[in-house]
């Protein structure tokens, strides 16, 4: 990294600095929906990738849509793709919660298998309905490229998209959880199911409703991804493992655990690949975070739950 | 036989022709040979006891349909299919219809060799078109030795292979390389290369030799090489040390997924590839189905075919391929090449005169096919193909310009010396 002036070593690192934070909240917004899954009913969503594609084939039917039909009101498409990606990821989580799930609630290994085969069903389900190629998202204008800050620094306009859907994610997510009657309750079943059905929580039905919110938060993610990454029917896979990995190693049940995690990843990531190599960031990455798990085998943060 | 009298002038028949003429049509009709008499028999052509009949010829298809590789294979499946309509069309193979019987290698290895050892022992295909990824390909090749099978693979790959039971219809890696960086150099006057791929054999072999190329042949500098897992969606970090080392030529092997993530990012940073030269050995118009037309303008591809060739065979091929499987389809290298397998299995069955897999892998070397649509290829006794490299500049609409194409036909050479 020598031979270059102070100059332009300062804007990389602002650059720098700010994939990071891309990448960061790339994972948050991956890693929510499932945290949420997790954390309240104890079932890993192995089909939470396929939830994000089925928001991400919404977001290229919208597109098709407006650009056909309301050609007028393209530049806006991708909000109202965002809303039919929740609605859509979202509704099919309540039905998947409705036929599936719910019936293997006391068998956490079944689940895992079974979500597993569910994301088979849809990849090859996405495959037979929107063919076996990619598709390309198109994106409205103002989305694409960079502002140029500076004559070296360029901040990507989709990374601060991106960063902004983010972080209002979360606020609502973190207000719906310990603000609102409905966060009351999940929190208590979280702590104690049974004692929580005893006082009157309908469970069955907190469990389907942050099924679905986390589907359809899976959703939206996926819509979002259609600016960064591809739209296929195996895409889904690409993101899986990222994901588990910011969830199982933020501490299931926390949702500041799981944005201390994603933070703690992707800058970690983002730094060594700008020293190394790319395949060697993640074999490091991968390493720190199975240290620290040794260590502290529940995660960065963890419930105080009574078992 | 009453099929060799005249049955010509039936414009006023007596009773007597009427009656010739029926009896004409019943014997043909039961001795369907007779009317074919240049068909040669079974037993001459076909010793070994392969699928062949009288009227028919089993070959197979072993592709994945289902599963990640989808998405790369499909095109693959269609140009075999298309091929095979043609050969039909125009009166099969030594009198025979070609049947085919098609297989899913679901993008699974041990499937693919399972599915192979199927169509050789079960089905007894003559010939095979399959396979996609090298290690698709790694699974079935002893499979298709211990059987004795004929396989046409069609996809570029990274060479250091060579089978008498496989003819490749795709590039090996020089091919593909060399000449594209040549012209880089001489056109475009690069001196510094930054190399990226995903991380596997093919990108990592063939960023080898075009390392050995830049550095040995053209006494260039290469001032980066980095690889990605494959799937990796993330690449600004990358992209940030591009823009500090500012390269002359970014040469990107990425795949998959991953290569939607990299252009889309790279478009993002504000790296414009119309005045960024970037050339790539792993983007057919099939990829840019999915990055989107928008997001590689002006890069550059090494290939030996693009749709948007210019020539006879080419302008017949492409209406043709469409006419079957729709307007929106695009036709990428590879699904050219799949293309040229089942045609030049029939030339060469033409001209072994026999199914026979020993005399058709001897009598391969040689073979030329003028009708391929990327205007004729010969294969080589390493059973690889000769073919001319071209290198193409992306287009808003997701076609290619043809800007360079060589002179002459390129020597496969699988076992590059001084590249290893």
């Amino acid at each position: 990294m020598f031979g270059y002036s102070l100059g332009e070593l300062g804007s990389i690192l602002v650059m720098q600095g700010f994939s990071g934070l891309i990448l960061f909240s790339v994972y948050l917004l991956m890693a929510l929906g499932l945290a949420i899954i997790f954390g309240q009913m104890g079932v890993i969503n192995m089909a939470h990738g396929e939830f994000m594609i089925l928001g991400a084939y919404m977001t290229y039917f919208c597109s098709h849509l407006f650009a056909s039909y309301l050609p007028g009101l393209y530049a806006g498409y991708f909000f109202v793709a965002m809303i039919v990606a929740f609605i859509a990821s979202g509704t099919a989580g309540l039905i998947v919660e409705w036929a599936l799930i719910r019936r293997l609630y006391a068998r956490p290994l079944d689940t895992l298998l079974a979500t597993w085969g569910l994301s088979l069903i849809m990849q090859q389900a996405f495959r037979s309905g929107f063919g076996a190629r990619e598709v390309g998202v198109e994106l409205p204008p103002w989305m694409m490229g960079s502002l140029q800050v500076t004559d070296t620094i360029e901040v990507q306009i989709n990374g601060l998209f991106v960063m902004g859907l983010t972080l209002l994610i979360t606020a609502g997510v973190a207000v719906l959880m310990f603000k609102s009657r409905w966060g009351l309750q999940v929190r208590s079943v979280m702590a104690n199911r049974t004692m929580a059905g005893a006082v009157g929580i309908d469970t069955r039905r907190v469990d389907r409703l942050t099924f679905g919110l986390g589907c359809g938060i899976a959703g939206i993610a996926g819509s979002a991804f259609t600016m960064i990454g591809s739209t296929g029917p195996t895409a889904g896979q690409l993101y899986i493992v990222d994901t588990f990995l910011v969830v199982v190693f933020g501490g299931a049940q926390s949702l500041l655990g799981t944005i201390a995690s994603a933070l703690t990843i992707s800058q970690s990531q983002s730094t060594l690949e700008f020293f190394l190599t790319g395949s060697m960031a993640k074999v490091i990455t991968l390493l720190i975070v199975i240290g620290i798990l040794m260590l502290r085998p529940q995660g960065l943060f963890a419930l105080k739950v009574r078992r | 036989m009453s099929s060799e009298k005249p049955t010509g002038n039936l414009l006023v028949p007596t009773r007597r022709q009427l009656l010739a003429g029926a009896a004409t049509l019943s014997a043909t009709a039961m001795l369907p040979n007779l009317a074919r008499a240049d068909v040669p028999l079974t037993s001459a052509v076909n010793t070994t006891g392969l699928a062949v009949t009288d009227t028919e010829v089993t070959v197979g298809i072993l592709h994945s349909v289902t599963g990640t590789m989808a998405i790369s294979e499909t095109g693959s499946v269609e140009a075999e299919k298309l091929a095979i309509d043609q050969i039909n069309a125009q009166g099969g193979v030594l009198g025979r219809k070609i049947k085919f019987i098609q297989e899913d290698g679901a993008s699974d290895w041990p499937t693919f060799a399972e599915k192979a050892k199927k169509l050789l022992v079960q089905d007894k295909c003559a010939a095979v078109m399959g396979c996609w990824t090298s290690a698709s390909r790694k699974a079935v090749l002893p499979v298709f030795e211990q059987y004795n099978g004929m396989l046409y693979y069609p996809t570029f790959y990274e060479g250091l292979e060579q089978s008498k039971n496989v003819i490749y219809t795709g590039q090996e890696a020089t091919q593909q390389i060399l000449a594209g960086l040549n012209w880089v150099e001489k056109e475009k006057g690069a001196k510094t290369f930054y190399l990226l791929g995903s991380d596997y054999i093919w990108p990592r072999t063939s960023n080898k030799i075009a390392r050995k190329h830049i550095e040995n042949v053209l006494k260039l500098k290469v001032v980066g090489e980095e690889y990605f897992p494959l799937g990796s969606t993330q690449f600004n970090s990358v992209i940030n040390k591009m823009k500090l080392v500012k390269p002359d030529v970014i040469y990107a092997i990425i795949v998959g997924g991953s290569n939607v993530a990299f252009y889309k990012q790279l478009k993002a940073a504000g790296i414009d590839l119309t005045k960024q030269t970037l050339m790539t050995i792993s983007v057919t118009e099939d990829e840019i189905l999915g990055i989107g037309g928008e997001n590689i303008v002006g890069a550059y591809a090494c290939m030996k075919y693009f749709q948007s060739l210019d020539n006879p065979n080419n302008k017949a091929f492409v209406p043709a391929f469409k006419k079957m499987w729709g307007e929106k389809t695009v036709i990428g290298d590879v699904t050219q090449a799949a293309y040229l397998g089942p045609w030049l299995w029939k030339l060469t069955a033409e001209k072994a005169g026999s199914f026979d897999i020993d005399k058709i892998a001897a009598a391969s070397p040689g073979v030329e096919f003028k009708g391929a649509p990327e205007g004729y290829v010969r294969i080589h006794e390493n059973h690889h193909l000769w073919s001319k490299t071209r290198v193409g500049r992306a287009r808003l609409d997701g076609q290619y310009d043809v800007i360079y194409e060589t002179a002459e036909l390129m020597e496969p050479n699988p076992f590059p010396k001084g590249y290893q």
